[in-house]
């Protein structure tokens, strides 16, 4: 299972990047592999407030939904509209191109919930 | 099994001009049209349909029908579906045209014997579940358990504990209909996790009942295809917290003169006429719902139901009716074939319906158990689960048996329901198959097993024998084709 | 009669085999307490006594084929092809359940995907589903629809929808704490009447419904009624008589976002009302996630065999659970078959000649209900029912036309307390001209008879 470099991650197994202001956030490679071949997801709207623990949207496989839990607080900035007509690019490309929402932090402190990649590494080892 | 014919749909077959049927010509004189209605109202693009001869529409579905498994061409253990043998008699009672040619709203004089049938499956289901009134209107189990739970709603209400009482619990076995009936009725769901025997677990139970407890919905036996012992006491719990216990009927075909849901404590039943009354399941409905509840609970019922007076029967609303499930008086054509089937049972037949259901069941269980997992290894009624997670270790998931299953003619069990048993296989024989198809079922599932350690790679072709092979069903979710539409024949 | 096929014998062997010695050990799970006591249930019939004791039953009841049939009221007496029993009979067909195994269901699943297509074709929508129970449920689910999408809670029904429609609609809303308005209608046209502009709650509703033709047998003015909920922001919802469509303008030319429609004219016997088959259908995607109800769709295998699966699964109950868009599980799927068979048989031209025939034989029913002195209730133009007035009680009149092998309307008052003078007459392609003649010519007598 993949864990990419440098993200942080969330124990429900979204990834979270720096990118200036706003970080982007995604499924991991263990989250899409669990769901199998992803056939939709929804894309939340612009200016959306996530709460972190609760869950801001979904996606979906065949037989089954998975609610994406959101790591951190936030206001949603920007949205992946691709993933409307390209749910396969969270199997294909789950931690570039199959990014789900970009989001702006309502504070600083969202770093010390999440799990560095190694930390991550490990904690897939456990489940 | 008609294999590998391709059949084009009929909107791919269609000449111009051509039609399968004919209408006598019109015999009255005519008026112009914009007399009658202005153009604006009137159609402008033509809807795209068939144009086809009679013999092709029969070739047509004659050839779809051949592509298609169904009890008359074989075994079809689908747990929880209860699909049996569907009586051929019964199909021309309810063809006669007494009962297929009449109209809801004739005056209650002219259709005597359909009131009379009506009332007289109400007192039979009311005698087979132990319960007092029915009503015959849901089209479905489903719709069944939508017009309980807006009865244990408007019970409460009545109590003025409606807006106190909201939640509904529900076993983490039950049906997805339970809770998505639930959430229709405007309750919230609790789920009751189940114990190590498979039945409701008592102390979560009780952590859950409380003043908000609306009800427990529960079918028993289980979707495990087991029954819960501990019915008395979890029935008791339930009543004295205040709440009201619902029958999910699905499973009623294990307990005909056995066991009635109206002893074991509860107050509401539904009954799927299409499963334990073997009205035929139609490629997915019509199906009929019919609830029946206590005395108590009679005036609540939707309306009309059907009563007995002096000057005959009568279609009529009772005093606190929660209002009207569907339109007219239910499926009731498919209510006539379950009439029948009650008559032609009587007691005896029926128990011995239940009887062999049970039997057959264990027989395939206990023969089975050596090759399958049985993560409940006890007594089952009429259906029992088994898990396939001895052959996914070996890279055969419960999907690609049930495929190959489909490679040696019989439909495959319910697979990956429950939800609680990794990799289910939920088995349920009925009781009008014989000891020949079931050792051969034994036999087949036997080799399976056997052929998933021999030659696992071999089931992800499976099945090969049908007349398609195994259907990409994520390409299907996400190209959403939907329906037929190039523009050819236009 | 028995359908059990094991001997004592064989019963006895194999409860044997698994360590038994009774069938009753079995169920030795159950309590003792709880062992039923016989049923009191009448005696078991052998198949040649049911088949009389049925017949005798049947013959209690006065079918359309003792009864020339006026009485519509959303059931109706239209004409049914031979071919269709003997088609939707087949075993195949009629003992098969919903196709979860795809591989071994294409029959089922192609005819479904025909029947989504020739719905949607008709309609004039983008996707219908593979149907629901009936035209009431599939209204109801299309008004919850509403609501979802555009997250309000009230609903705008009218006065002349079918007031039986109006209250299974209104038990499925209440049980989810939405709000029911009730637009009347014109009493001089038939035909809903918009409300004032100033109303609080325009900006709340979700939807407004319409019934086309509504349940008088008007033919509703779409246009005004489709701006207007627009304006609002919220949907159009047509309930709609199938058989009308070879004629009348399709819901998707107006701009309707859900259409649904009761399926049983289409082929379907009659049948004291059901079962019959709602069908459902919507104007575009945003709307297909939420629709209620199974869809099939096409795909393919690995060597590119064209198939049909249940598809978009997620949205119902046995994957969703509480989350679900519906708890529908078994439809009415057979009767969906004998649709999409009766409208593949009619086809395009049939459709339309049994529309137009429909519109001209009741136009001649209101001229001869004219000549013998009764007056068309109101003023819109009608499809195949037409309401009439007359100075006589219109259920004595439906019992005294028994008596002379006619079935006549439904008394309004049934429903409708203003409308006591009234009743509502129904004219399918079945019914002839020389019916037609001495149906008015005997009323014409009754109401001259009742007056002196």
């Amino acid at each position: 299972m993949q864990v990419a470099k440098g993200l942080l991650y969330s124990k429900d197994h979204e990834w979270v990047k720096c990118e200036g202001a706003s970080i982007k956030i995604g499924i991991t490679d263990f989250a899409q592999d669990k769901l199998g071949d992803v056939v939709f997801v929804e894309v939340p709207s612009l200016d959306d407030q996530l709460i972190q623990g609760e869950p801001f949207t979904v996606v979906e496989s065949v037989k089954a939904v998975s609610e994406i839990i959101a790591p951190i607080d936030g206001t949603i900035v920007a949205v992946n509209d691709r993933l409307e007509d390209s749910p396969e690019l969270i199997n294909e490309d789950c931690y570039g191109q199959g990014w789900i929402v970009s989001v702006e932090p309502q504070d600083e402190e969202y770093v010390d919930n999440l799990m560095t990649d190694q930390e991550y590494e490990i904690y897939l080892k456990e489940v | 099994m008609e294999v590998k014919t391709k059949i084009p749909l009929l909107l791919e077959q269609s000449i111009k001009g051509r039609t399968g049927y004919t209408i006598a010509e019109l015999d009255v004189p005519e008026v112009p049209l914009q007399e009658l209605i202005p153009p604006a109202y009137l159609r402008v693009e033509e809807p795209r349909l068939p144009e086809v001869s009679e013999l092709e529409v029969v070739r047509y579905f004659t050839g779809l029908s051949r592509r298609n498994h169904g009890v008359d061409v074989g075994f079809y253990p689908l747990g929880s579906c209860t699909m049996k043998y569907n009586p051929r008699v019964h199909e021309d009672m309810a063809a006669l045209a007494g009962f297929s040619q009449i109209h809801p709203y004739q005056p209650a004089s002219t259709v005597d014997g359909a009131l009379e049938m009506m009332y007289e499956l109400d007192t039979y289901l009311a005698e087979i579940s132990g319960l007092a009134k029915s009503t015959l209107q849901p089209a479905a189990g489903a719709h069944g358990e939508l017009a309980g739970l807006l009865i244990i709603k408007a019970f409460h209400k009545q109590n003025g504990e409606d807006q106190q009482r909201t939640e509904m619990i529900i076993p983490d076995a039950a049906h997805g209909t339970n809770p998505a009936s639930a959430m229709m009725a405007g309750f919230s769901v609790r789920t009751v996790v189940s114990n190590k025997r498979g039945g409701v677990d008592l102390a979560a139970l009780k952590s859950l009942l409380g003043p908000k407890t609306a009800g427990l919905m529960l079918t028993n036996p289980n979707t495990l295809g087991l029954f819960d012992e501990n019915i008395i006491e979890i029935a008791d719990l339930v009543h004295a917290a205040g709440g009201l216990l619902y029958y999910d009927g699905a499973n009623a075909n294990a307990i005909l003169g056995i066991v009635r849901p109206g002893d074991m404590g509860f107050d509401i039943v539904h009954f799927n006429l299409h499963k334990t009354f073997s009205t035929p399941h139609g490629g997915g409905g019509p199906g009929a719902g019919p609830i029946v509840v206590k005395q108590e609970l009679a005036p609540f019922l939707p309306y009309p139901i059907i009563e007995k007076g002096s000057n005959g029967y009568a279609l009529v609303k009772p005093v606190h009716s929660i209002g009207r499930m569907k339109s007219f008086y239910g499926n009731f054509g498919v209510l006539v074939r379950a009439y029948a089937y009650i008559r032609t049972h009587g007691y005896p037949g029926l128990r011995a319906v239940s009887e062999n259901a049970v039997l057959n069941a264990n027989y395939l269980m206990h023969h089975l158990k050596e090759y399958f997992a049985l993560p409940y290894d006890r007594l089952c009624m009429h259906e029992f689960v088994l898990s396939g997670k001895w052959q996914k270790k070996v890279g055969v998931s419960t999907l690609d048996m049930a495929k190959r299953m489909l490679d040696y003619g019989i439909h495959a069990p319910t697979i990956y329901f429950p939800l609680i048993v990794e990799e289910a296989i939920m088995v349920e024989p009925t009781e009008t198959e014989s000891k020949e198809v079931l050792d051969h079922f034994i036999f087949l599932m036997q080799r399976i097993a056997q052929e998933a350690i021999d030659s696992a790679e071999s089931f992800k072709n499976a099945p090969s024998m049908t007349p398609v092979g195994r259907l990409d069903e994520t390409r299907a979710a996400r190209e959403r084709v939907l329906r037929f539409s190039t523009q050819e024949n236009s | 009669m028995s359908y059990i096929p094991n001997t004592e014998e064989q019963q006895l062997a194999m409860v044997d085999s698994i360590g038994f010695r009774t069938i009753s050990e079995l169920f030795s799970d159950i309590p003792k307490s709880l062992l039923a006591k016989p049923l009191d249930l009448p005696s078991p019939l052998a198949e040649s006594k049911l088949v009389k004791h049925m017949q005798r039953l049947a013959a209690k009841n006065m079918g359309l084929d003792q009864l020339v049939c006026f009485l519509g009221a959303g059931a109706y007496d239209h004409l049914r092809p031979s071919v269709i029993p003997h088609l939707a009979g087949r075993g195949e067909f009629l003992t098969a359940y919903t196709p979860y195994q795809a591989e071994i269901s294409q029959g089922t699943l192609q005819a479904i995907f025909e029947f989504q297509t020739l719905i949607a074709e008709l309609t004039g929508m983008e996707v219908a589903n593979a149907s629901m129970y009936d035209g009431a449920t599939a209204l109801a689910e299309a008004a919850l629809l509403a609501c979802n999408v555009t997250r309000r809670s009230k609903v705008a029904l009218p006065e002349n929808l079918h007031p039986e429609w109006t209250s299974v609609v209104r038990i499925y809303l209440e049980s989810q704490n939405i709000e029911t308005i009730m637009l009347p209608y014109d009493s001089a046209s038939g035909c809903v009447q918009l409300p004032e502009a100033t109303e609080s709650w325009l900006t709340e509703l979700a939807a407004v419904v319409l019934q086309q033709p509504n349940f008088f047998g008007c033919i509703e003015d779409v246009d005004p009624i489709a701006s207007w909920i627009k304006s609002h922001q919220g949907l159009l919802i047509m309930a709609v008589d199938p058989i009308s469509l070879g004629l009348l303008k399709s819901p998707g030319a107006y701009g309707a976002d859900i259409v649904v429609g009761d399926g049983g004219v289409l082929g379907n016997p009659i049948s004291y009302g059901g079962p019959s088959v709602g069908f459902f259908a919507v104007s575009g995607s945003g709307l297909i996630r939420r629709m209620p109800g199974r869809i099939v769709g096409e795909t393919a295998d690995a060597k590119g065999n064209r198939g049909y699966v249940l598809t978009l699964q997620t949205r119902e109950q046995h994957i969703r659970r509480e989350k679900a868009t519906s708890n529908i599980c078994t439809n009415q799927a057979l009767n969906a078959l004998v649709a999409t068979i009766y409208l593949s048989l009619v086809g395009k031209s049939g459709l339309k000649q049994i529309a137009y025939q429909c519109l001209q034989k009741t136009a001649y029913l209101r001229s001869v209900m004219e000549k013998v002195g009764f007056r068309q209730r109101f003023s819109a133009p009608f499809f195949k029912e037409v309401a009439f007035t007359g100075e006589v009680n219109w259920q004595d009149v439906q019992d005294h036309m028994i008596q002379q092998g006619y079935l006549s309307g439904l008394p309004l008052n049934h429903f409708y307390n203003e409308l006591s003078d009234s009743v509502l007459m129904a004219v399918t392609e079945a019914r002839t001209k020389e019916e037609i003649d001495e149906f008015a010519s005997l009323l014409g007598g009754y109401a001259r008879g009742s007056k002196n």
